[in-house]
C-alpha cells in the first residue's frame, strides 16, 4: 500500500468516527442542496441549460489552442504580460520573479484553487514574503495553517464558536457568537493589509478567448480591493479556464452560482482586461497574467477523459457526493477533493499514488448528476481503475479476478463453491466479526445473510 | 412473450425469495419464463475493480446466451445497469459490440419490465404495512428508474409509503468498495438507515436486493427493528 492510500483510510477512519464533525458537514450541505434546488427552479430548463453548458466548455477545450492564443493576444494588445508555465515549478518562479522585481514585502491574495495546486503560498513565504488571504474562508484557514477544505467553502468545517477562539488567539478579538462581529473583526485586520499590500494576487473563474478578459467572481468583494489596491496585479489560472465568448457569461455565472451556492448570482462579477489604460484613473499599474499547464495538457490528449477539464470549479460534485459527505475535505490529501479530486488527481498527480481515491467510491453517481457541465464523473473513476489495472494490477488481486471469471465459468465449480459456503456457515457464524474472520472487513459492521436452504437454481432445478 | 431471466448470484444464493416472487408473478401474467441455469454473474465486480479483461470473460458466455432472447429481465437495479449500460462499454471496439448493443436495448430490470414493458402495475397484492423506499443508484442513475417503483407500490392494498429525506442517497455498498473502504461504507449505511428509521416504517423496500444487503446487514448488527424487503416480494404478497 502506497503511504497515500494508508494516510486516506487512517483519515477517514477518523472521520467516520467524528459524529460532531459528519453532521456540521452533513447539515451544511444539506442547507445548500435545498438553495440550489431552488435557484434551479429560476432557470426555464436546467437540463438544457447543462447541455448548452457542456457544448460550450467542448468547445473551449477541443479548441483550446486557439482560444488560448487569442485570449492571451487581446490582453497583450492592453498592456498585460502572459506568462506561460508548463511546471507548477515555472509558474511559482514566474511570480516569485515579478515580487522580487517589484521589491515586495506583503502580498494581498483572493481565492486561488490554483495557487493551493502549486503551493504558492509556501513558497512565497519562503522566500521572505508576507501572504496575506483576503477571502474570509480562506483567511480563516491560513491562520489555522491548513489547506482549504472545500474548493469553494474553505472553512465550511469550523463553527462560529472555532472561528472565534481562532480570532481571539491570532487577533487578539473579544470572543463573540455573531457571524456579522466575526467578519468585521476579519475585516479591519484585512483593510490594512490592503493598503500596505505591494502585489496582489487572484485566481480566475473564466478567461473570456473573445475579448481578452478575466473573469472573477466573488462574494465578498476581497477579490476587487485585492487587485484594485496593488500596483501591480497578477492572475494565476489553469488553461481550462477559456470561454469562448463574451455571451458565455450569461450562462455560466448564474450557473456557477447556482450549482455550486444555490445563489442566483455571485455578489461581485467583475472582468479584467488589463493593466491601468491611459486616461484612466484607477487599477493596477502591472497586470501579469500565468497561464499554468500543470499537466492539464496530458489530460487534453486522453480523449475518454479530456472532458474533466470541462470543470468549472463549482464544487457541487463535492456538495451531493456522500463519501465527501462522510469523510471530509481534508481526508482526500489533494487541492481538489470530492469526485472531481478523484477524477483528476491521479492524472495531475500519478495514478499509481492517487487511484485508490478513485475506488473509494460506491459509483453511486450523485456526482454526475449534479454537474452543471455534465463531466460524466463516476465513469472516469470506472476508466482511471481499469487504467491503473492495464499499467499495473496489484498482483493478490489480478490472481482474485482471474479465480472470479474462472469459477463464475464454470457451472460445477459454482456449484462447488456453494457447498463448501454452506457448509462454512456454521463455523463462520462462530468468529463473525472477529479478527479470525476472514470477512471481517464486512461483519465487523455488518451481519452476513447465510446460503439459503433452497437457492434459486436448486428451486428451478426442482420445479423442472 | 418468453421472458429471459437473468438471476445474479447474490439473488440465487441468498436471496431466492426474490426470484421466485417474479418468476411467479411474471408467470401469473400469462409469459413463459426461460431461464439460463448456466449463467450466474454479470461480471460486474471485476468490472468494477477495473478488471475488463475478466470482465469481458465472465460477461460473454451472458451475452451469447442472452441476444436471442425476446425480453431479458434482470431482478437487480445494479446488474440491469451492468446489461444495460456498461456491457457495450465493456464491449465496445471488439467483435461484440454491436450484440452489446442489441442485448442492451432488450433488457429490463424487473419493475421497470412490468411498467414500461408491460404496462402494468396492479398486481393484486396486499402488504398491509409502513413501507420506505430505497432508491438504488444504478437503478435510479443508469436506468432513469424512480417512478416505477412507487407507482406499483401505489396499487398495493394496505400498503403506506412513505419517503425518507434520503431515499436518493447511496447505502455505501458499492461492490467491492464495501469491503475496501468499509469504514466509508459503514458511514454512508448508517445516513441511510438513519433517514429510512426516521419515516417509522416497518420496511425498507428496494429493486436491488445488493443494496438491501447492505441496509439489512447493519440494521441487524445494530440490533434495529426495521426490515428490508425486495420490491418483487412485496408485489408477490397475497
Ligand atoms: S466536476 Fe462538475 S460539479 Fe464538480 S466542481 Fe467541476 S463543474 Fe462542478
Amino acid at each position: 500500500m502506497t503511504t497515500e492510500v494508508q494516510e486516506f483510510k487512517t483519515q477517514a477512519t477518523k472521520v467516520v468516527g467524528d459524529l460532531r464533525h459528519r453532521k456540521l458537514i452533513q447539515t451544511a450541505l444539506g442547507k445548500y442542496e435545498v438553495a440550489r434546488d431552488k435557484r434551479k427552479g429560476a432557470f426555464q430548463s436546467w437540463s438544457e441549460a447543462r447541455q448548452v453548458a457542456a457544448e460550450t466548455k467542448w468547445d473551449a477545450i477541443n479548441h483550446l489552442d486557439e482560444h488560448l492564443v487569442s485570449f492571451a493576444d487581446k490582453l497583450e494588445a492592453r498592456g498585460t504580460k502572459v506568462h506561460w508555465a508548463t511546471t507548477a515549478a515555472q509558474a511559482r518562479d514566474i511570480i516569485l520573479g515579478i515580487i522580487q522585481a517589484k521589491n515586495a514585502k506583503c502580498i494581498i491574495k483572493s481565492k486561488a484553487m490554483t495557487a493551493e495546486e502549486i503551493h504558492l503560498n509556501a513558497a512565497m513565504e519562503k522566500a521572505g514574503f508576507e501572504v496575506v488571504e483576503s477571502d474570509l474562508g480562506e483567511y480563516i484557514v491560513q491562520l489555522r495553517q491548513e489547506p482549504p477544505y472545500h474548493i469553494v467553502f474553505p472553512a465550511m468545517h469550523l463553527t462560529r464558536h472555532d472561528i472565534s477562539d481562532l480570532f481571539e488567539k491570532h487577533l487578539g478579538s473579544a470572543k463573540t457568537d455573531s457571524p456579522e462581529e466575526l467578519t468585521m473583526i476579519a475585516r479591519r485586520a484585512l483593510r490594512e493589509k490592503y493598503i500596505t499590500a505591494d502585489v496582489g494576487i487572484t485566481g480566475a473563474n473564466f478567461a473570456i478567448a473573445e475579448t481578452g478578459m478575466v473573469s472573477i467572481t466573488e462574494n465578498e468583494g476581497n477579490a476587487r480591493l485585492t487587485s484594485a489596491l496593488p500596483k501591480t496585479m497578477i492572475s494565476l489560472l489553469g488553461i481550462e479556464k477559456v470561454l469562448p465568448r463574451m455571451a458565455d457569461l450569461a450562462l455560466f455565472l448564474p450557473m456557477l452560482a447556482t450549482a455550486g451556492a444555490g445563489q442566483p448570482l455571485t455578489c461581485y462579477n467583475t472582468l479584467y482586461g488589463g493593466p491601468r489604460q491611459p486616461g484612466e484613473s484607477d487599477g493596477p499599474e502591472e497586470y501579469h497574467v500565468v497561464l499554468l499547464d500543470n499537466r492539464r495538457t496530458e489530460l487534453l490528449a486522453d480523449p475518454e477523459q479530456r472532458d474533466a477539464l470541462h470543470c468549472i470549479r463549482c464544487g457541487a460534485c463535492l456538495n451531493v457526493c456522500p463519501i465527501f459527505k462522510n469523510v471530509g475535505g481534508h481526508t482526500y490529501g489533494t487541492t481538489y477533493s470530492g469526485p472531481i479530486g478523484s477524477v483528476i488527481t491521479p492524472h495531475l498527480r500519478g495514478l499509481q499514488n492517487w487511484k485508490h481515491l478513485s475506488y473509494s467510491s460506491s459509483l453511486c453517481g450523485a456526482c454526475t448528476e449534479a454537474c452543471p457541465v455534465k463531466i460524466n464523473l463516476h465513469h472516469h473513476l470506472l476508466q482511471n481503475r481499469r487504467n491503473s489495472v492495464q499499467k499495473e494490477a496489484d498482483p493478490q488481486e489480478k490472481l482474485i479476478f482471474k479465480l472470479f471469471a474462472w469459477a463464475m465459468n464454470s457451472p460445477g465449480l459454482y456449484g462447488a463453491g456453494k457447498s463448501v459456503a454452506r457448509w462454512f456457515g456454521p463455523l463462520h457464524r462462530l468468529v463473525m466479526g472477529t479478527f479470525l474472520d476472514p470477512a471481517k472487513a464486512w461483519t465487523k459492521t455488518r451481519d452476513l445473510p447465510p446460503i439459503a436452504e433452497t437457492t434459486f437454481k436448486e428451486y428451478w432445478k426442482n420445479r423442472q | 412473450m418468453t421472458v429471459t431471466l437473468f438471476i445474479p448470484c447474490f439473488v440465487d444464493l441468498m436471496y431466492p425469495k426474490v426470484g421466485i416472487s417474479i418468476v411467479e408473478i411474471i408467470e401469473r401474467l400469462g409469459h413463459r419464463i426461460d431461464y439460463p441455469e448456466d449463467l450466474t454473474c454479470c461480471g460486474q465486480p471485476a468490472f468494477n475493480s477495473g478488471f475488463w479483461d475478466e470482465a469481458r470473460k465472465v460477461a460473454l458466455p451472458v451475452l451469447e446466451r442472452l441476444k436471442n432472447s425476446d425480453a431479458v429481465v434482470i431482478a437487480s437495479g445494479s446488474c440491469g445497469a451492468m446489461l444495460k449500460v456498461f456491457y457495450p462499454e465493456l464491449f465496445a471496439n471488439t467483435p461484440q459490440a454491436d450484440a452489446a448493443k442489441e442485448l442492451s436495448a432488450k433488457c429490463y430490470e424487473f419493475s421497470d419490465f412490468l411498467v414500461t414493458k408491460l404496462g402494468v402495475t396492479d398486481l393484486g397484492a396486499t402488504f398491509p404495512h409502513k413501507v420506505t423506499i430505497h432508491d438504488g443508484c444504478h437503478g435510479l442513475r443508469e436506468l432513469g428508474l424512480k417512478k416505477g417503483a412507487r407507482d406499483l407500490l401505489g396499487k398495493v392494498r394496505g400498503l403506506e409509503l412513505v419517503e425518507m429525506k434520503e431515499a436518493e442517497t447511496c447505502c455505501g455498498f458499492g461492490g467491492t468498495f464495501a469491503a475496501k473502504f468499509p469504514m466509508i461504507s459503514t458511514a454512508m449505511g448508517e445516513v441511510k438507515c438513519a433517514s429510512a428509521a426516521d419515516t417509522g416504517a416497518d420496511y425498507i423496500v428496494s429493486n436491488d436486493s445488493s443494496c438491501l444487503m447492505q441496509v439489512q446487514g447493519l440494521l441487524s448488527k445494530q440490533g434495529s427493528g426495521l426490515k428490508t424487503i425486495h420490491l418483487a416480494e412485496i408485489l408477490n404478497s397475497k
